[in-house]
């Protein structure tokens, strides 16, 4: 995955994305602010010579001594400039709160965009990538964008505009000079390009390493227990350290260049100023005929004089000074692109391809069987089929199961499920037992579209499940997991996310049959105790109680139980079972378990090894063949 | 706060002091080159003499020269500095939460302890190197700005100075309003990051209710709250900029027209023209001082609430600590509990362990049922002191858990957790978690007794093969016996097991125990288990339910006196009788 996008795009692109989605983002706010900074920039500019004229004025007068007739000259310079800087200070109020406010709106949208690609993102993703490496790009990148939002562009703006006047100014007083500030601008321009080029390198390495912390600090914290029990808390000081360290250097290395690189440019233009007053010295000395836009304009090449030489002294170092103050903004800015670009990463990762276009929807069945489609919620469901030629058919949901040879593997050349075919019909209970790695858990995986077949065919209701939408067949298969995660809120909420519909009165009708109605009600606050971080307050039999809940309010035609009761005492597990067994009468269950007293009572089990089925049968069945099952079931006894 | 954080530094002073000292000197040739340029364009505008405007020059390129490495020395060892601080900060916080028990992880959540050992403390990072850099050079300028200002206009200079009391006020005001904006924006991007993280966790489950939509929904919202509480805290703090130029325009105008008219009607005999002239260029540099050192202010406002934060974890003190003179010999597995009760915090009512009186002689195997929810594994956690009891006391060796060194204590005691962790790296580092210095020979061997050498065999790469984070790349039966194997691995006095063979068949469960009969005699075992065959055997078998132990005995006496045993046991064999 990460290989191909090995070839790193050029440095601006990340940058260039990131302002088109600004504008993008907004397409008004954004050129009004963009025209107050460039007003600000303006009134910023012109009161410098209003004050040249006021002191020429004073130049003019004090001799006289003439307040009276002075003020006259002075005062309505002075209400100009008042003027100005009143204009000059509400443009700054205006672009300060607007970039307050688009920096955050941005941020937030990106966040967004992350969110939603990530909700879109298959989950071979999260299985192949550490956990808090994706959260670092909801803490770490975005954090990184804001400086260079709410900041460098601004600057960015600004100086460019000074930049340009100020060239252009000087273009008016002299070319020759101008030539020797644009060689110095070369000058500045190879060094930023190679100190900045170095410091982006080493941001983009910082933002990686960061993410590397991250990921660690997140493994680690969710393993804390582990750590204590085995006394590793040095060993993994020690791993931090390492990580940390690296960290360091790259973050270290990315300012120092950045660093650096402000006084560089400050002073290549004082070496610049030097040059420029040695070569106009030369200039005036031998009274080389000035060629400038304002010679051209009046047609009439005078020669270099002082007059021309000092304003453009001047003007230089205004300039060199304005080259420096986008030279301060170069960390923000190089930290931010490496953020943006791995934020653009995660956003340009294939997402989970859906070319499923059956769906699920309610239905109404009249007495000859016939099905309607109705916005109302039924309780029973259709799949819709729309057909090439533009008409529809429906057909019942009713949750028959088939694989066809099916072979899977989840790197290619590893195929971890040879053959597999069997058919589950509404009503029956079909039990996977085998030893573990037995490629159980990956048949699951397959039935929801976690992960795609590598051959074969699976349908479900006659329906290959590639040509269903993932969101439907996802929602009519309902799912228990071995490994059990609740989100933060209540009991109540939790067991909703289910069906977000449903009302308190069928979640608790839910939770009684999963057998959780029990301890849930002796909660302190009972169905509204809160669960926070994945339900920590609660055992693990407790939540998977509340898991099975989850998945029970959802009244799905299929149910996948995965080792869903591994940690529920054999005593509750019976009171689960009965629920589930009413719940699910006359619909298809599968059960993944090793206690087989869980799954005895199958109508059909199949014992897998190695990614094959090896045996399938009752119960009664299997114990007769005397096979695999027989001995998985009286291994325990045989031994004592 | 900041002084308990500076004490991170620690190494890094050299760089930071090193910066500060180059800043100067970059500052002061900053400052005299204005001095040497006048002079060049005097010059130039006299007779030009080219060969002093070289001399002149040269000087000039050198100060450059001079000023150029000192601002590139600062720059290098600001960078240095500031990223040492960091490194030193983030192990420090590190190391403390490495120390802290469960307790003390909770009362912070463990998606805060991430946030705060990275994005803040970047922000720390950033702020400390803004100030280092900007802090000596902003104030060096001003004062610099000011002498010379004075020496140019003289008491009309004192305009500038007037408007600094003005100025620290609005700064004031901006920072005590911004502090609590940005303290509660804080406190909700922890809650955004916990709600992303669970998230990620939660994948399957999202994806298996088709719930992308409902998630994307909730964020929504959330992330639609912190950008309006955002969105008020900068606007807060953007206040400053215009508060800047407030007091640089008042000071333009005054200097202006208060110095025209000074000047005219003293007939210049005050001031003249070209030092109100320069008066004004040193005006605008005070400003331009104040507005960096403003900037920073800012800068630090902002990262005050992480610097809060950071020192929060810092202060936190362990609330598990080694005791004086901790014993660090524990003489055998035995373990006693009295009287103990127990409850996760101080606050709730509910206790999850009530009176709990046991012992069990060393050598022992003693198994544990119970209900759901019935505090099993609460009991065994209070073994190797992942919590401490509320009331009464737990021995192990006959020695109060709490006089042990706690590392002592946990190597001779081996848990195998319920929920099973492995970390990413090969099998082979997964075990030596167990005992660092093993052999390859004694890893094959705690994996055979374990029942794990077999199918880490089946694998291309053995025990070389890698572990996913969460060890999502092995069954759920393999990482218990991997888990089971890791822990055997420290020759422990004392192994607990807690539910963790729950995914292994029953065959290779028996095994397991075959085993441990066979090769460990000598160990204490403690078995959570959910069925009775896996408890059968053992020398003790304890009911507990919520949280108090119901019945002990062994397997024989449980049936003749315990009728919830005889009906667990009657609901496990039942079913199978009748089909054979």
């Amino acid at each position: 995955m990460n290989n191909k996008k090995m070839k790193r795009p050029p440095m601006g692109d990340g940058l260039k994305r990131l302002i088109s989605m600004l504008i993008q983002a907004y397409p008004v706010l954004l050129p009004v602010t963009g025209a107050c900074i460039i007003l600000s920039s303006i009134t910023n500019a012109l009161p410098a010579i209003f004050q040249q004229k006021i002191l020429a004025d004073i130049g003019d007068y004090w001799e006289s001594g003439n307040w009276a007739a002075a003020s006259k000259v002075i005062l309505p310079k002075i209400f100009i400039l008042v003027g100005l800087y009143i204009l000059s200070l509400i443009s700054i109020v205006l672009y300060t709160q607007f970039m307050a406010y688009i920096t955050q709106g941005f941020l937030s949208k990106m966040r967004l965009a992350l969110f939603d690609k990530m909700q879109n993102l298959p989950i071979r993703y999260f299985d192949t990538n550490k956990h808090g490496d994706i959260m670092s790009r909801y803490t770490n990148d975005i954090d990184a964008l804001r400086q260079l939002i709410s900041q460098a562009l601004p600057t960015l703006l600004q100086t460019i505009i000074l930049i340009v006047s100020v060239f252009f100014i000087m273009l008016y007083y002299s070319i020759w000079l101008t030539l020797v500030v644009i060689l110095g601008v070369f000058g500045i321009m190879f060094v930023s390009g190679r100190a900045g080029g170095g410091s982006a390198k080493y941001f983009i390495r910082q933002q990686k390493s960061l993410g590397k912390v991250e990921g660690f600090v997140q493994e680690m914290m969710n393993g804390q227990k582990v750590i204590k029990v085995f006394n590793h808390e040095d060993l993994c000081r020690e791993d931090f350290d390492k990580i940390n360290e690296e960290l360091y250097n790259d973050g270290f290395r990315a300012h120092a260049y950045a660093n650096i690189l402000g006084p560089v440019i400050q002073n290549i233009g004082n070496i610049l100023y030097v040059l420029l007053a040695v070569v106009g010295g030369v200039l005036l000395l031998a009274k080389v005929p000035n060629i400038s836009l304002s010679a051209l304009f009046a047609g009439a090449i005078g020669i270099v004089t002082i007059d021309i030489l000092i304003p453009f002294l001047n003007m230089a170092k205004q300039f060199t000074g304005n080259v420096n103050q986008l030279a301060q903004q170069i960390n923000s800015v190089a930290m931010a692109i490496a953020g943006a670009e791995r934020i653009f990463s995660m956003i340009d990762e294939q997402p989970e391809v859906d070319d499923g276009y059956v769906t699920l929807v309610n239905a109404e069945y009249d007495k000859d069987g016939k099905i309607t489609e109705t916005e109302k919620h039924t309780g029973r469901w259709a799949w819709k089929h729309p057909h090439g030629d533009g008409t529809l058919t429906y057909s019942p949901l009713e949750g028959n199961v088939e694989l066809l040879d099916v072979d899977f593997a989840y790197e290619e050349g590893k195929t971890v499920l040879h053959n597999i075919s069997l058919t589950a019909k509404p009503g029956e209970k079909i039990a996977f037992v085998g030893a573990t790695g037995a490629g159980k858990t990956t048949i699951t995986n397959l039935l929801n579209r976690f992960y795609d077949i590598e051959d074969g065919k699976i349908r479900y209701d006659n329906i290959n499940i590639n040509k269903i939408r993932k969101a439907d067949l996802r929602q009519s298969l309902g799912l228990v997991l071995q490994e059990t995660n609740l989100f933060t809120g209540t009991v109540m909420d939790n067991i909703r996310y289910g069906k977000l519909d449903a009302t308190d009165e069928q979640c608790k009708t839910a939770a009684k049959l999963a057998g959780a109605d029990d301890f849930i009600t002796r909660l302190p606050d009972g169905y509204n105790t809160m669960l926070e971080n994945n339900g920590e307050n609660l055992s693990q039999g407790q939540r998977q109680l509340i898991a099975i809940a989850r998945a029970a309010v959802a009244d799905p035609p299929v149910m996948i139980m995965d080792e869903a009761t591994s940690s529920i005492d054999t005593h509750t597990e019976q009171i689960v079972q009965r629920g589930m067994d009413k719940l699910m009468e006359g619909r298809t269950v599968f059960v993944i378990a090793h206690r087989l007293s869980t799954v005895k009572n199958s109508d059909v089990i199949m014992v897998l090894d190695h990614g094959r089925i090896i045996e399938r049968g009752t119960h009664e069945q299997l114990i007769e063949q005397k096979g695999q099952y027989y001995k998985l079931y009286t291994g325990a006894f045989e031994l004592e | 706060m900041i002084k308990r954080l500076l004490a991170s530094v620690r190494e890094y002073k050299r760089p930071s002091i090193l910066s500060f000292a180059f800043i100067v000197g970059e500052v002061i040739i900053e400052c005299l080159i204005p001095f040497i340029t006048a002079d060049l364009v005097n010059r130039l505008k006299g007779n030009i003499d080219m060969k002093s405007l070289l001399l002149t020059g040269t000087l000039l390129v050198f100060m450059a020269v001079v000023s150029l490495a000192c601002g590139g020395l600062a720059g290098y060892a600001s960078a240095k500095a500031s990223s040492g601080f960091a490194k030193n900060l983030r192990h420090d916080v590190f190391d403390r939460v490495q120390s802290f028990s469960f307790e003390n992880i909770d009362k912070f959540s463990s998606s805060s302890l991430v946030t705060r050992l990275t994005t803040d403390i970047s922000n720390v990072q950033m702020a400390y190197m803004m100030a280092i850099r900007v802090a000596i050079r902003s104030p060096l300028m001003f004062i610099f700005s000011v002498f010379m200002a004075y020496v140019m206009g003289g008491a009309l200079a004192t305009a500038f100075v007037v408007v600094i009391p003005v100025l620290a006020v609005g700064l004031f005001i901006i920072a005590k309003k911004a502090m609590p904006a940005f303290h509660s924006v804080f406190k909700k991007y922890d809650k955004l990051n916990e709600s992303v993280e669970e998230n990620v966790r939660a994948m399957r489950v999202v994806k298996g209710f088709a719930r992308e939509e409902y998630e994307k929904k909730k964020f929504e919202a959330a992330a639609e709250d912190i950008r309006k509480d955002f969105t008020r805290a900068e606007r807060i703090v953007a206040v400053n900029h215009p508060l800047m130029q407030v007091c640089l325009y008042f000071n333009m105008v005054f200097v202006l027209f208060v110095g025209a008219k000074t000047i005219i009607t003293s007939r210049g005999s005050t001031i003249d023209v070209g030092q109100m002239s320069a008066m004004l260029t040193y005006g605008f540099q005070i400003l331009m001082s104040l507005m960096m050192l403003s900037m920073i202010y800012v800068m630090i406002t902002i990262s005050l609430e992480s610097m809060r934060r950071i020192s929060e974890v810092l202060q936190e003190k362990p609330s598990m600590s080694n005791p004086d003179a901790p014993v660090t010999e524990i003489e055998n597995g035995s373990i006693d509990f009295k009287n103990v009760s127990f409850k996760y915090s101080k606050k709730s009512e509910n206790y999850a362990l009530s009176d709990v009186n046991l012992h069990i002689d060393s050598g022992m195997t003693v198994g544990i049922l119970g209900g759901t929810g019935s505090s099993k594994s609460t009991l065994v956690q209070l073994i190797p002191r992942l919590y401490d009891t509320t009331e009464g006391s737990v021995m192990v060796g006959g020695k109060d858990v709490r006089s042990y060194d706690i590392a002592a204590l946990r190597d001779s005691v081996a848990m195998v957790l319920q929920k099973n962790q492995l970390f990413s790296g090969t099998i082979k580092d997964n075990l030596r978690w167990g005992n660092e210095s093993a052999t390859d020979e004694e890893l094959i061997e705690a994996c055979q007794l374990a029942q794990a050498d077999e199918f880490i065999r089946l694998f291309p790469e053995g025990y070389d093969t890698y572990i996913e984070q969460g060890g999502t790349n092995v069954s759920g039966g393999q990482k218990q016996r991997l888990c089971i194997a890791r822990a055997l691995l420290k020759k422990p006095q004392i192994l607990i097991l807690d539910d963790s063979t729950s995914a292994v068949d029953t065959k290779t469960d028996a095994l397991i125990r075959k085993g441990f009969r066979e090769f460990i005699p000598e160990t204490t075992k403690l078995i959570i288990a959910q069925r009775i065959a896996s408890v059968q055997d053992a020398d003790m078998i304890i009911i507990l339910d919520n949280g108090r132990i119901i019945a002990s005995g062994n397997h024989d006496e449980l049936l003749a006196t315990s009728p919830i045993y005889r009906e667990i046991y009657e609901e496990q064999t039942n079913g199978r009788a009748e089909n054979e």
